[in-house]
């Protein structure tokens, strides 16, 4: 699926991944492939990006949304930065 | 004679100076504008997507959504955000936002201005004081956002106008600054900046009619959304004002480039017409002055 992170400042990941683990406003979740269209807020933390089965990359964010559709998934936050 | 060529000589060469100085300023405003675009382009898929969630969420829920921030109040208070370049030299680009801005208060505000409830917050130097000097209320806490230009700095000011708008303290927020249409042409602008316009339902606008997960609910997520589109409106207005002031900027030191030329251009014709004037009498002199002891 694709993954997209988008902020004010441009985009800071874009590409295709196996899955991201997200830092929900009600708890931690993980998005695969094929899940149900899903729009969801994310408090500050971390985001985990799946890259491939044995890479992953962190992305420390702020605040923002996630949307899910079509196996296409955009990451919204005020700011976000490579750990 | 030669006194008049000398002080054409200096002439010539102080436009010359000048001249050079405007082409460098206009030289540099011509690479801050470039990145000032870029800054825009950046942001837009951003924003764009802000406002596709919104209208998604909208879309998927039935019958307006109430908000704080979404409130209409009688006007009583009035909160003027005008956002100005810090510096000057960039034509009439700081003159003509100031003048909105007070045609905003005279004709849509007057009588909140009569009783001292229309205050204004300067973003960049020159609109603070501008309004400062004729007697308006002006407030700079965040005069020096451009020294700084960052999405949290910018943030920061849409938080404190969102409180103040929330306590009550005003009951409209009206945003004056410069649309960025390209290197020539600014468009100056008023917005409303709170409350915010209602979202309408529109079920003809719905693209994605999904059944998709709200987490946590509709209501709440709306409620998160508007602060952030409202973060994003006002970075937005930010930036496209810095690219505008770099474009008013160089328009203006590029015409006073070309204006040097013209002045150097008449400046030399008058220092030749000396400079021959001189050699003109000298060599009458000679001649003369050898006739007389030939004679």
């Amino acid at each position: 699926m694709n993954l997209e992170i988008l902020t004010p400042l441009g985009k800071t990941y874009s590409g295709e991944v196996i899955g991201v683990q997200l830092p929900g406003i009600d708890g931690s979740f993980e998005v695969l492939d094929n899940h149900a269209p899903l729009v969801s807020a994310l408090k500050a933390g971390q985001v985990k990006v799946l890259v491939e089965k044995n890479r992953n990359e962190s992305y420390k964010i702020q605040g923002g949304f996630v949307e899910v559709l079509n196996n296409k998934v955009t990451v919204l936050v005020e700011g976000s930065e490579a750990v | 004679m030669p006194g008049q060529l000398k002080e054409v000589r200096n002439r010539i060469k102080s436009v010359q100076s000048t001249q050079q100085i405007t082409k460098a300023m206009k030289m540099v405003s011509a690479a801050k504008l470039r990145k000032a675009q870029d800054a825009i382009i950046q942001m837009r898929p951003y924003a764009q997507k802000l406002q596709d969630m919104l209208s998604n969420i909208v879309s998927n829920s039935d019958g307006s959504v109430s908000m704080k921030l979404a409130t209409e109040r009688p006007v009583n208070k009035v909160l003027i955000i005008l956002v100005t370049s810090d510096r000057g030299l960039c034509g009439g680009y700081n003159a003509n936002l100031v003048k909105l801005a007070r045609q905003v208060i005279n004709e849509q505000y007057a009588e909140q201005n009569s009783k001292g409830n229309v205050e204004i917050w300067g973003i960049g130097k020159k609109g603070y004081e501008a309004m400062q000097r004729t007697g308006y209320k002006a407030n700079d806490t965040f005069k020096d956002l451009f020294l700084q230009l960052s999405f949290e700095n910018v943030q920061k000011a849409s938080a404190a106008a969102m409180e103040a708008f929330s306590k009550g303290e005003f009951d409209v927020v009206e945003l004056v600054y410069s649309q960025f249409k390209n290197a020539a042409t600014q468009q100056f602008k008023t917005e409303r900046f709170l409350p915010i316009p209602k979202v309408e339902n529109k079920g003809a606008a719905v693209k994605t009619k999904s059944d998709f997960i709200f987490e946590p609910g509709k209501e709440e997520l709306i409620t998160e959304l508007m602060p952030k589109i409202l973060n994003t409106q006002l970075f937005k207005a930010v930036l496209d004002a810095n690219a505008s002031e770099h474009g008013a900027r160089m328009t203006a030191m590029d015409k006073a480039s070309d204006n040097a030329n013209e002045l150097l251009r008449s400046l030399r014709i008058s220092y030749n017409r000396a400079r021959q004037a001189a050699i003109t009498t000298e060599l009458t002199e000679i001649v003369s002055g050898a006739a007389a002891l030939n004679g």
